[in-house]
């Protein structure tokens, strides 16, 4: 449990920010109960210093770390079926790997693992790479968990970069904990923001499935490791025309990577205006709209503007949309020119997963719903009443 | 054929409220659920149970009220249940959490098959599956929908970006599982639950599994939560009100000016 000191001067604030109900004042003093998991964070709310996390082991408060130097974004080759080219997401990671690595002072390196990786190197250059280690090889055309995370780890044990950003796609998720596992340092899921302070990668994500966020750090153990959703961060080319330094490593591929095998590969026919995370434009709904009814009118506004149609967690809990169309921390993160939220109340997982969307429209029946303070634009009103009607006028507007 | 399921008993997110005033998480009266990519994980372990007839064992670590999704668990139809519980677990990251989970699977011994569920709906790290695996140094395949075994081998539906693919895997493997978009849980009817009352369900603590006390709890845990805030206030957008042909007109002015409708 959390330790109190006796400075404790019975304030309170470590009991409302709690997330888990475990601290109470007794006798103007906070006293932690069962419910306690040692989260951590209440310590810092606390203005007189009185709480505490039990000091960690002496294994390792003073480990020399400053060995362990360099942001690195590992690549992730994408497939379709017929070509492979760089998931946009590792440009994502280079962009605010750049931002990292200047702040420190240390250098940025792409690591790309596949089949006929050169073709990518310009790319990944002109994104800031100074440095790309390239594992190269027919053995490395396919994902494969053990071959990857030994070629990772061998890496990362050579050169002891001081931050690895990993996609967190089904790959990433998939690569990152079995290297964390094995390396015995921290993986952060999902962060929504990176930042440098006093030295230490700065990891914040949204916390405890509530609107509540946390900064989360490793201050003992390097390399520091993060995933991060694509869309979260903008891409942005820093030095078109340059060319990273190469540093080829040829590495074998373990045993162990053939005892799971792919039998084949199927992929979906969905056209690019279906697909989410890379539609233009978003018209997304949430327990507001109900019905399979109020849902309709949200496909009807989406192929007027030429857009995919998203959903809330509450509206996938409904059953009114699958899964794989979810907004938000636990779905799909968009980036669209236009977002319109449409009966969402706007939980921080729900606004982590849009907040990147350049222009937001809200319609929502609550004056003070929390969406309204992200959008450009807020409609206060049902909109089930109000979407039919722009609808029509929209289609007027067109001259339909 | 031996299969472990690792499973989680978690807050119902779909009652989660949270409070106007502080923006925290009201938990009390929140009721506890098998989170339910473990529910899902352990049906598709009963469905292979009926084929093959292997012994099924489900393993949770908690506090001792999540001995509920072990009962649930075994009323389902599982063998045998496992509650690691201890107060030095507690602060435990999903390093210090699959190291702990991997070392219990240890002291059970025999496994072929290891399912988990894809993530647990109150963290979302998709973490400690892959975890567990790399402690008990066996493959894993993750985000898989479907799982079949006839004790040599598995065979998976694994998930991709865009599509998904067929894989299959030499025993032991550890299998992580999403569920499918139309997934209803399975509950027990009184009877089977009834039943399954002389089910054991063993607790350990951590000196049962004999795990390294360095690597469980905060000193097992890289990660460290150091502040925790509410959401940036912005500044709220342009707000309109009015009649509903009002605002869709006002509405297409914007999409207008924006250029969305030319």
């Amino acid at each position: 449990m959390i330790q109190v000191a006796s400075n404790c001067v019975g304030c309170g604030k470590c009991v409302a920010t709690c997330p888990f109900g475990a601290l109470s004042l007794v006798n103007r003093k906070a006293v932690p109960n069962s419910s306690c998991t040692m989260c951590g964070a209440c310590v810092s709310v606390c203005p007189v210093k009185a709480l505490s996390l039990p000091a960690a082991g002496a294994a390792n408060a003073k480990k020399d770390l400053s060995a362990y130097k360099g942001v690195w974004a590992f690549i992730e080759i994408s497939d379709d079926g017929k070509t492979q080219k760089v998931r946009p997401v590792g440009f994502e990671l280079l962009s605010k790997g750049r931002e990292l690595a200047d702040q420190l002072g240390e250098e940025l390196c792409a690591v790309v693992i596949g089949d006929g990786v050169d073709k990518y190197f310009a790319e990944l250059s002109s994104y800031g790479a100074d440095k790309i280690y390239a594992v190269n090889g027919p053995a490395y055309h396919d994902y494969n968990t053990a071959a990857y995370a030994n070629a990772m780890i061998t890496l990362i044990k050579k050169y002891s970069p001081s931050v690895v950003l990993y996609p967190s796609t089904y790959i990433g998720r998939d690569l990152s904990p079995r290297i964390s596992s094995e390396l015995f340092v921290g993986l952060t899921a999902d962060c929504t923001g990176l930042s440098i302070a006093d030295g230490l990668l700065i990891q914040t994500r949204p916390a405890f499935g509530g609107n509540i966020m946390a900064d989360i750090k490793c201050p003992d153990y390097r390399p520091q490791m993060s995933t991060v959703r694509p869309n979260v961060f903008k891409k942005v080319v820093t030095r078109p025309g340059s060319m990273a330094l190469i540093v080829n490593e040829t590495i074998a591929v373990p045993a162990a990577a053939g005892k799971v095998r792919i039998i084949s590969k199927h992929f979906d026919e969905t056209s690019a205006q279906d697909k989410l995370d890379e539609a233009e434009v978003v018209i997304a709904g949430g327990r507001g709209m109900k019905d399979a009814a109020g849902f309709a009118v949200l496909d009807d506004l989406a192929a007027e503007l030429g857009g995919a149609v998203g959903a809330s967690r509450a509206a996938i809990d409904l059953g009114l949309r699958p899964k794989e169309k979810q907004v938000g921390q636990s779905g799909v993160t968009v980036a669209a020119k236009l977002y319109v939220a449409c009966g969402i109340s706007g939980a921080v997982q729900h606004i982590v997963g849009m907040e990147h969307s350049d222009v937001i429209i809200a319609v929502n029946k609550d004056a003070n719903a929390p969406i309204f303070n992200v959008c450009k634009y807020g409609f206060v009103g049902d909109a089930r009443q109000l979407l039919p009607k722009v609808v029509d006028a929209v289609k007027k507007a067109k001259g339909k | 054929m031996n299969i472990i399921v690792c499973i989680k008993q978690v807050p119902d997110s779909t009652q989660v409220k949270v409070d106007p005033k502080t923006g925290t998480l009201i938990r009390a009266g929140v009721p506890s659920i098998l989170n339910p990519y473990d529910h899902y994980a352990l049906e598709k372990a009963l469905a292979i149970k009926a084929k093959t007839g292997a012994k099924v064992t489900v393993v949770s670590m908690g506090p001792n009220q999540a001995v509920a999704v072990l009962r649930l668990a075994l009323a389902l139809g599982a063998d045998e249940g496992v509650l690691l519980s201890d107060r030095a677990f507690a602060g435990s990251d999903t390093w210090a959490t699959s190291y702990a989970l991997a070392t219990t699977i240890r002291k059970i011994g025999q496994y072929d098959l290891i399912l988990c569920g894809q993530m647990a709906i109150d963290g979302d790290t998709a973490q400690t599956g892959p975890g567990i695996a790399y402690h008990l140094g066996i493959s894993q395949i993750t985000f898989c929908d479907s799982v079949d075994s006839d004790g040599q081998r598995a065979v998976v539906k694994k998930l991709i970006e865009g599509g998904h693919q067929i894989m299959e895997a030499d025993l032991p493997v550890l299998i992580t599982m999403t569920m499918p978009v139309d997934y209803v849980a399975k509950y027990p009817s009184f009877m089977a639950a009834h039943k399954a009352q002389d089910k054991q369900i063993y607790v350990w603590t951590a000196a049962d599994i004999n795990a390294d006390l360095h690597k469980v709890g905060l000193e097992g845990s890289p990660t460290r939560v150091s502040r925790i805030f509410p959401p940036a206030a912005r500044a709220k957008g342009e707000m309109i009100s009015g009649s509903a042909e009002e605002m869709a007109a006002k509405f297409v002015e914007i999409l207008k000016k924006e250029s969305f409708v030319k």
